[in-house]
């Protein structure tokens, strides 16, 4: 809704040379949102819902074949959130029977924006209602991996976006549809939302991917697939945010216990439990990975078998510079805890009332914050429950 | 990008806005080289072809030809506004944004507000029409004005009224100049008291700023400089305390200083909405982020660097002192010390070269000195604008939404009530017409509800933080 980083967007793109986007593939106003989710959803949405959604037809019709939507959004600033929450519900309508696939940044802990925890608490049960599939990116964890993993000292939003980019290329970079087979899978979206789905209140995914390390130390490392994969498998289960500081004590129990001890023994350990995982591989001899430490029913909830739990992706192609390289997109217990955080302290806020007026002037009243919270607590309890 | 109308009333309304637009023009000239007018110009001037007769009509593109300034200027006296057209400045005013009478106010608010506010209701409306006429997108209003006077004071705050009723969607951002409290105005206390519950209730944001604290900036910064202190040389360029390419004249004049660190204020206040950064900040997001409660909008700002070295690479180091600074006392342009008082928010707004780590790091080292409100215990805004300030290489401008205001409004309360008790000069207020003896009585409950409101929040800092029961959900 403010014209700065479009103009910014547009331009370094043609710089490249390479590509560019769409000469009028862009909408923007001239007054930002305030960071008002309020704002963003009550006022801009409705006025600017025909423009922009014209500009999304006018992509569609270029299609041959439309899987879905990725959206890309913040959650602790005014248009992004709000904007872009509106903006799901009227693809929802309009497009209803194509996926659609939110990618949201998650703030950092501490203070970007003041009512952050407000703006993300409204987007999180307004998207939850609207999307199909949530995938998350921590901007703390995204700042310790630029830290600890690609020694940059003065860490710059470019240097973040570049790692969110990255993964997000490790993703949805072409992979071979089955085993073998000569042809790319046709449908990335579709088929990630199918494997990793299954049940409409577990929606929400995070990335990790292996190795992450800057250029200088990449040529003097080696890789094997044995060694990614153990070290990706147990990111997944001690919730590591990155390959540095894994905490090996975390493992899964072993079978023949009762269900109750199995819940409290993994809670006390930290443990990550996951509804279903989807792994991506690109690199050399890719098919002679071994992934069955993946398929370990301990992974994974009761209700669901390994074998419809978890997928692999493949390709021999490698992806930028690694020789091998490892991703995994998770529907586990990854996100129960920042989301616990953030839930936690918009309540304090709410609780005191401070900056309420702000959301009511536009029309976003007390009722919509306690469904808000209604909703995202009922979230938070069965990801615990698994 | 949006627009801002600066409206400048009274004589220490004018002569900050003289100052302010002294330095906006340097900016801008320093940022934009090629003389092309570009959106950040717009945001304060307007492009005129003057050889066009009458209104001159804006151009929006292309090189510049001439600009003027948004505003409006109001004095009830014409000696400061007759000054400025004589100056350097007259071609960036157009006549017809002035609103001059000839008596003044006789430092009395009954008469700027009550009086003279009437008798120019229509024109002032007319005037500000215009201006945001010429606006593309109107974001905000900044009212400069002092509030010991009879102009700035009165008639300011009558203004905000007539803002709030024609232009209800634009931000109305308030610099208001508290005196020193060895002001040679008796009556000011009623002023103050008189205009703060105008502010109270009909400003978006209110920037407190107290010119004893300005008065000993200055003093320290000359002290600096004279004693000559071993690597610490003053820039010429600095836009803080020389005027050396000034557009004004050689001699200061004594408030000179003073105002320049009011209008670098200003600047770096809407720097991130004029200039592109890796993290920009709004003007209408400074109020959602620091504006907790709707009363609760007194903001105390702090100013660094208010005086620079004479390296050109700033370390690291140097770099971390600049947060420090902008947290201490000598920093602040109000005189009180929000690090023993409860931050109920806080804004840090950075130019110039400094990376997101740093920023973020500073806030880690700072944070467990300050004191934050129990429900806001990350209570941080901040933004990062690329373009630093003239003859700077980094600059932060700290606003904090902080109960340290409260021993400050009480002590104006108390002066007040000195004179009240005893209604001297009362009579001088009582005989102008629509005012009563309970104009008074609702300022000072205006004005007392404020502090208890900031009463209660201090009463929680001591507490532990309270253990709110979340919803529980049936599984």
């Amino acid at each position: 809704m403010e014209p700065k980083v479009i103009n910014q967007t547009l331009s370094k793109a043609a710089q490249s040379g390479r590509w560019k986007y769409g000469q009028h593939s862009y909408f923007c106003q001239k007054q930002g949102s305030g960071n008002n989710w309020a704002y963003g959803y009550s006022v801009h949405g409705p006025k600017h819902e025909e423009s922009v959604m014209n500009l999304v037809q006018k992509e569609v019709e270029k299609c041959d074949s439309l899987s879905g939507f990725f959206i890309i959004m913040s959650m602790a600033g005014g248009t992004g959130s709000g904007l872009g929450a509106f903006v799901t519900q009227s693809l929802q309508d309009q497009y209803s029977n194509s996926l659609r696939m939110n990618q949201i940044i998650w703030p950092y802990g501490t203070g970007e924006v003041i009512v952050q925890n407000y703006n993300s608490i409204l987007t999180l049960s307004h998207l939850y209602r609207s999307s199909d599939a949530l995938l998350v990116h921590e901007n703390d964890a995204a700042h310790k991996i630029c830290a600890k993993l690609m020694n940059i000292k003065q860490i710059s939003f470019s240097d973040i976006n570049q790692v969110l980019a990255h993964q997000l290329g490790s993703v949805f970079q072409p992979t071979y549809s089955t085993e073998g087979s000569f042809h790319y899978r046709r449908n990335p979206l579709g088929d990630l939302m199918e494997s990793l789905v299954p049940h409409p209140e577990f929606k929400m995914l995070g990335v990790r991917n292996i190795p992450q390390m800057s250029e200088s130390s990449l040529a003097y490392s080696t890789f094997t697939w044995t060694g990614l994969l153990k070290h990706l498998r147990q990111m997944l289960i001690s919730n590591a945010k990155m390959e540095e500081g894994i905490d090996w004590q975390v493992q899964p129990h072993f079978s023949g216990h009762p269900t109750l001890g199995k819940m409290s023994l993994n809670k006390e350990l930290h443990f990550n439990t996951s509804i279903a995982n989807l792994v991506i591989l690109r690199g050399k001899d890719v098919h002679s990975a071994d992934l069955g430490g993946f398929k370990d029913p301990a992974l994974y909830t009761s209700w669901l078998d390994p074998v419809n739990a978890f997928s692999v992706w493949k390709t021999q192609r490698a992806f930028c510079k690694y020789e091998k390289s490892a991703a995994l997109v998770s529907n586990s217990q990854f996100l129960v805890k920042p989301l616990d955080m953030i839930v936690g302290k918009a309540w304090s806020m709410f609780a005191s009332k401070a900056y309420i007026h702000q959301y009511t002037k536009f029309g976003v009243e007390e009722e919509d914050f306690l469904d808000s919270f209604t909703l995202l607590e009922q979230v938070i309890a069965s990801y615990c429950n698994l | 990008m949006t627009q801002s109308v600066v409206v400048q009333v009274g004589q220490c309304g004018n002569q900050i806005g003289c100052c302010f637009w002294d330095l906006a023009l340097r900016e801008h000239a320093a940022v934009n080289q090629k003389g092309i007018y570009d959106e950040a110009i717009s945001s304060f001037f307007r492009n005129v072809d003057t050889r066009v007769v009458g209104d001159g009509s804006s151009i929006s593109k292309g090189k510049i030809c001439s600009l003027k300034a948004r505003a409006v200027l109001i004095d009830m006296e014409e000696g400061v506004v007759n000054e400025i057209l004589q100056g350097p400045l007259r071609d960036v005013f157009d006549s017809k944004q002035l609103i001059t009478d000839i008596s003044g106010s006789g430092n009395n608010w009954a008469v700027g507000h009550k009086v003279f506010g009437s008798r120019y209701q229509e024109q002032i409306v007319e005037k500000l029409r215009k201006a945001a006429e010429h606006c593309d997108c109107l974001q905000c209003f900044f009212i400069i004005h002092s509030m010991g006077g009879g102009t700035g004071s009165g008639l300011g705050t009558f203004l905000l009224k007539v803002l709030e009723d024609e232009f209800p969607e634009v931000y109305r951002f308030v610099t208001s100049i508290y005196p020193s409290s060895e002001d040679d105005v008796i009556t000011s206390p009623y002023n103050i008291i008189l205009a703060m519950k105008e502010l109270s209730e009909h400003a978006d944001c209110v920037l407190p700023i107290d010119n004893q604290s300005l008065f000993d900036i200055i003093s320290k910064i000359n002290l600096m400089v004279n004693s000559g202190k071993l690597g610490s040389v003053v820039k010429p360029n600095s836009l803080v305390t020389s005027s050396a390419g000034a557009l004004k004249k050689r001699q200061e004049k004594p408030f000179d200083a003073m105002n320049n660190i009011v209008a670098n204020l200003l600047l770096n206040l809407t720097s991130s909405a004029r200039f592109e950064g890796s993290l920009n900040m709004d003007l209408n997001e400074i109020s959602m982020n620091l504006v907790p409660f709707p009363q609760l909008h007194y903001l105390v700002s702090s100013l660094t660097p208010l005086y620079t070295l004479a390296d050109v690479h700033i370390p690291p180091r140097r770099l971390d002192q600049m947060f420090s600074d902008a947290f201490s006392k000598d920093h602040q342009l109000i005189r009180a010390d929000p690090k023993h008082s409860l931050y109920l928010a806080c804004a840090l707004m950075v130019r110039g070269n400094v990376q997101l780590s740093d920023l973020r790091r500073n806030i880690e080292r700072l944070k467990p000195s300050l004191q934050f409100v129990s429900w806001n215990q990350e209570g941080w805004k901040t933004s990062l604008c690329a373009v630093p300030p003239v003859g700077h290489s980094h600059s932060l401008l700290a606003l904090a939404n902080n109960t340290c205001v409260k021993p400050t409004f009480i002590e104006l309360r108390e002066r007040f009530m000195r004179l009240y008790k005893k209604k001297a000069h009362l009579h001088h207020y009582l005989r102008v017409e629509g005012m009563e003896e309970s104009c008074f009585t609702q300022a000072l409950s205006s004005l007392s509800t404020l502090i208890e409101e900031y009463d209660q929040l201090d009463a929680t800092k001591s507490m532990p933080m309270p253990d709110v029961p979340r919803l529980s959900i049936a599984v």
